[in-house]
């Protein structure tokens, strides 16, 4: 494809997708945290952000430029070198996932197709799984070079709960991998064209949509910062810039797992697509970028209404039951898809 | 196996009903006051700074009989009485309160002093923005507790 004459054309397409990406994340990240402040204020009966902007809309400047401005502090008996790269780690990791996610179909403009996927990896899911599965680094070791309790214990808390939910993850896809018969997001998308996964794996998604929110440390499996018992779990001892890193790498997890639910279960960017060329090429970005909200709304809205397992409820249930279900739920695929091909 | 069954049954059960009232929640009226935005919505019997009431004639009720004075437990009213004259009346009775003042430094609006009131003339407002840089500030005086004297009264004369 890369031929001589049109490498600088294809060269800008992709850093202008590049930077379309994480300007279009970014600001996702920034405005899930308004939408979080302000759904969560609507369950309990209040106003949320309202007094920056129109609904409180330029809160998340307001935010940003707060944060960027305080004091940034670094208690003296932490590991300097491990602290100051934990939240860099953290945060780059979370970002890194979003590049192997697909939004839409291609367009082609001028003789050249351009995917709506910065880069179209053959084994994409696996990709964003071992970066996610990367990411408890950054919690860990910030919780271990802090140098202090809450902070150990946040970290250890959150790679404990981290390990163990990683497998239901895994488990709750393999389904999903089995029935597309591919690990590349767009082949699993392109196979839901008849039937979306979610009809044909209803098991799997709740398997897959738990895990995923213990993965994202989100409530109600926010145990690693669970500020009633850990002050502020493994981010105790971080203030300003550093503390923004470890708030906006939990958000781009949330986007990235949403993202990851709508391509594996709600047949991604499928939907009905009419009218002229345009609309044509820009449906299929709106109808992914529809679920991925509603999928955000979800996890705020689940965060608006259950309270925080225990920690021993929290083991249990993700060794007892999600586990075993993730098996049978193999168990039985793999026996349909069997009888099926016979 | 079936105990399972109906423990991840009831347990279906009891997450819907928690997401549903949430989401009813939401869409729901809030609580929040807009103040300093939009005036505070008070409860009726809410004791904020007091109101020394007049009678149907204009005249002001307090018949200086230090009753509300005695009734207080914080002692922060002071009240100098006066005769009232012909052609000098200021109460319907025999006795006015020529100062009457309530040091709101050392008020605690327990409401005592309304309820020892005779004449239900010291009665408890709504208001409640006194801040002051100065101590001095927080000692009302009568001009400042006193209803308005009647338009329609006032009209009248």
């Amino acid at each position: 494809m890369a031929t001589g004459s049109n490498m600088p054309l294809l060269l800008l397409a992709i850093l202008a997708k590049v930077g379309v990406v994480l300007l279009v994340l970014l600001t996702t990240i920034a405005y899930a945290v308004w939408l979080e402040r302000k759904v969560v204020a609507r369950i309990q009966s209040r106003w949320g952000p309202y007094l920056v902007g129109p609904h409180g809309l330029l809160q998340p400047v307001a935010d940003a430029l707060k944060i960027f401005f305080k004091e940034d502090i670094v208690p003296t008996e932490v590991d300097r070198v491990v602290y100051c790269l934990a939240p860099f780690l953290a945060f780059s990791l979370a970002l890194l996932s979003i590049s192997v996610i697909p939004f839409g179909e291609s367009v082609t403009i001028g003789g050249a197709t351009i995917h709506f996927q910065i880069t179209d990896l053959n084994v994409g899911l696996l990709f964003v799984f071992a970066v996610t599965s990367l990411g408890v680094y950054g919690v860990a070791l910030a919780g271990w070079s802090s140098n202090s309790k809450y902070s150990l214990l946040g970290g250890l808390r959150s790679s404990a709960q981290m390990i163990s939910y990683e497998l239901s993850l895994g488990l709750g896809v393999v389904g999903v991998v089995m029935l597309a018969g591919s690990l590349s997001l767009r082949e699993i998308v392109e196979h839901q064209s008849g039937l979306w996964n979610v009809f044909v794996q209803p098991v799997g998604f709740l398997i897959y949509f738990t895990a995923a929110v213990a993965e994202t440390n989100r409530v109600p499996f926010d145990l690693p910062e669970g500020e009633s018992e850990l002050v502020g779990g493994f981010h105790t001892e971080y203030s300003s810039f550093k503390f923004a890193m470890f708030f906006m790498a939990e958000y781009a997890n949330i986007v990235t797992v949403s993202c990851l639910a709508t391509l594996l279960f709600f047949g991604g960017w499928l939907g009905p697509v009419f009218g002229p060329p345009l609309l044509r090429a820009l449906l299929p970005v709106f109808w992914f970028c529809l679920k991925v909200f509603c999928f955000l709304f979800l996890y705020i809205w689940i965060r608006g209404t259950l309270p925080r397992f225990r920690y021993d409820q929290l083991m249990a249930f993700g060794w007892k039951f999600l586990l075993p279900l993730g098996l049978l739920n193999v168990l039985v695929t793999s026996l349909v898809l069997a009888w099926r091909s016979t | 196996m079936p105990n399972i069954l109906r423990e991840i049954a009831d347990s279906a059960v009891a997450l819907a009903k928690g997401f549903s009232v949430t989401f009813r929640t939401m869409l729901g009226r809030t609580v929040t006051e807009n103040y300093p935005h939009e005036p505070v919505h008070f409860e009726d019997r809410y004791r904020g700074v007091h109101i020394l009431r007049r009678d149907e004639n204009g005249l002001e009720k307090c018949v200086a009989c230090f009753l509300c004075a005695a009734a207080c437990p914080s002692q922060c009213i002071y009240i100098e009485a006066a005769e009232n004259t012909a052609e000098h009346r200021i109460s319907a009775a025999e006795r006015y309160a020529k100062v009457y003042n309530i040091d709101y430094n050392r008020c605690i609006f327990c409401g005592y002093c309304v309820e020892a009131c005779p004449c239900d003339a010291i009665t408890h407002g709504h208001g409640f923005e006194m801040a002051a840089y100065d101590t001095n500030a927080l000692v009302y005086r009568k001009e400042q507790l006193l209803e308005a004297y009647p338009m329609v009264l006032a009209g009248r004369e």
